[in-house]
């Protein structure tokens, strides 16, 4: 016996205007597919614009969402929201990380009129200002190599916007101390080399940690999928951390920030690292509660981003 | 119980403004001059000025209808020209451009505290609605016109000393010049104060001629 085939209508969420009547669609069709059938009629809104719901005000459906198993009749009506432009995460990371690697050498190599003419292209007598561009930039490029290798994202795309947004956020804050730590009249740190030793342990160490815990993340979810599981601690000692938080990443990200304010002894790095915690903080504690709320054996002992405090 | 608690907290606010107001037309009669005005009711301008910070609680504790961005911004570029520029910068005290911005804000507290006042005790009279939605076409554009002018008055004296300003090298390998922070906040009233201003014309759209504004979706 033939299964029944669907119907579906798709109206727009604010004016309620029919845009598009989909017959014949397969009962165990996915989202994603009836996307892609909306597409044809409407090419301007490519699949990743699309927001569709069942309530003109509730959640967008998921792209795996099957027809049937939604609480519809055999017409099924579903509201269209634009999301506006999109651009894809990959993107977006690749171009807000770029900037920062590249701002921070014009700086470091003094090119032409940032500083006064007689200091272009010198060096600077400082150890110090030397190491800091080599963790800044392999701070970058290690977060570009993830980008394209390592991390595997749930969402494809964000809105446009964003990566405006994002690149004035990042490229900003690079000029803004890559300036002052090559600077001719740069002043280093007043403990000396005892300091920056230090400071280049924790940083070492947190990259280290940083990059362990984007290993763990990425081995918890097969390629390809969009799987969701309770990340614990593995062999790895940096993994660890997980026993008592929900996103050590970025407690380690912190912590390399730290490391590198104390390295460079300026305060617009420390003001970058302040931002930056605040940032992560308020996306630690959405992802904390999201586990949560999804996994009832979540283990109690463990806080968003500082080990017993945050 | 709520009405009166939030009638409280509006009260006040209004009153001080009053007492600012009489003030300064006390001070112009007797003295025939605006020059010394700044000086005489720079204590009690003051006072109100950080009392004002409570404006943002209200926002926040929904005593007053304004949204709590829209109240930061207008309370900080407050604080900012009564304590970074008028209190700071004594020679500027006694600009006409002082007395322009002084009488906007004067006006506009006075008449949207007494807004809020009368809409709390359910009895408002047209005239305050009309005022708190019509006065501002004026006193908007002439209370920024005052600021910039004092703003672009000091720029010379923070050429001069140097104030507020922070040079190389230093431990903190960090700098700032107060003057050019001075250019751009005179430059960021370009963006701002249009958003500012359109946000008025519409919300007098909406409550005096009853038209319906479509929002602009999150």
């Amino acid at each position: 016996m033939q299964p029944v085939k669907a119907k579906v209508e798709i109206l727009d969420a604010k004016t309620r205007e029919k845009l598009c009547f989909l017959d014949k669609v397969e009962p165990h069709a996915t989202i994603a597919e009836i996307k892609n059938l909306f597409t044809k009629t409407h090419p301007q809104w490519y699949p990743a614009r699309q927001s569709l719901r069942l309530d003109p005000k509730g959640k967008s459906l998921k792209d795996e969402d099957v027809l049937q198993k939604l609480p519809v009749g055999t017409t099924a009506t579903l509201y269209f929201r634009d999301l506006g432009a999109q651009i894809s995460w990959v993107t977006v990371f690749l171009t807000e990380y770029a900037g920062p690697l590249f701002i921070y050498l014009l700086f470091y190599f003094r090119v032409p009129f940032i500083y006064g003419h007689k200091y272009d292209f010198t060096s600077s007598r400082h150890t110090v200002v030397h190491l800091a561009c080599i963790c800044h930039s392999f701070h970058y490029i290690k977060r570009l190599l993830e980008t394209l290798f390592v991390h595997r994202f749930s969402h494809g795309t964000m809105p446009l916007r964003n990566i405006f947004k994002n690149c004035t956020y990042y490229w900003g804050f690079a000029a803004w101390m890559a300036y002052y730590i090559n600077h001719p009249l740069y002043t280093p740190p007043t403990y000396g080399a005892q300091q920056v030793k230090l400071a280049l342990a924790i940083f070492v160490i947190c990259q280290l940690g940083n990059f362990s815990i984007h290993m763990a993340l990425r081995d918890l979810r097969p390629a390809g999928s969009k799987t969701r599981k309770i990340p614990y601690p593995t062999k790895n000692p940096f993994t660890w951390l997980f026993l008592l938080v929900s996103c050590p990443n970025y407690t380690y990200e912190v912590g390399s920030w730290i490391g590198f304010a104390i390295m460079t002894q300026c305060l617009p790095v420390a003001l970058f690292s302040l931002v930056g915690f605040t940032q992560m903080t308020i996306w630690a504690k959405g992802k904390h509660r999201s586990y949560l709320k999804e996994f009832r054996d979540y283990p109690p002992l463990r806080m968003p981003i500082i080990p017993f405090l945050l | 119980m709520v009405i009166a608690r939030r009638f409280g907290a509006t009260q006040p606010v209004s009153q001080l403004w009053l007492v600012l107001a009489i003030a300064m037309v006390r001070f112009y009669m007797e003295k025939g001059t605006h020059k010394g005005l700044y000086k005489s009711i720079q204590k009690t301008l003051k006072f109100f000025q950080t009392f004002a910070l409570l404006e943002i609680v209200h926002c926040l504790i929904g005593i007053v209808p304004t949204s709590v961005i829209v109240a930061g911004v207008q309370v900080s570029s407050r604080i900012f020209m009564v304590w970074l520029i008028t209190h700071s910068i004594k020679p500027i005290q006694n600009e006409e451009s002082v007395v322009l911005f002084l009488v906007a804000w004067t006006v506009t507290e006075i008449t949207r505290y007494s807004f809020y006042t009368f809409s709390l005790l359910d009895h408002l009279p047209y005239f305050i609605k009309w005022a708190r939605y019509n006065f501002f076409i004026i006193l908007y554009p002439v209370g920024v016109a005052g600021e910039l002018l004092t703003i672009y008055a000091a720029l010379p004296y923070v050429k001069k000393t140097g104030m507020f300003s922070i040079r190389l090298p230093n431990k903190y390998n960090v700098s700032f010049d107060y003057y050019y922070f001075l250019l751009i906040t005179m430059a960021s009233y370009i963006p701002l104060f249009p958003q500012l201003y359109f946000h008025m014309l519409r919300q007098r759209r909406k409550v005096l001629h009853g038209e319906v504004i479509v929002e602009k979706d999150d």
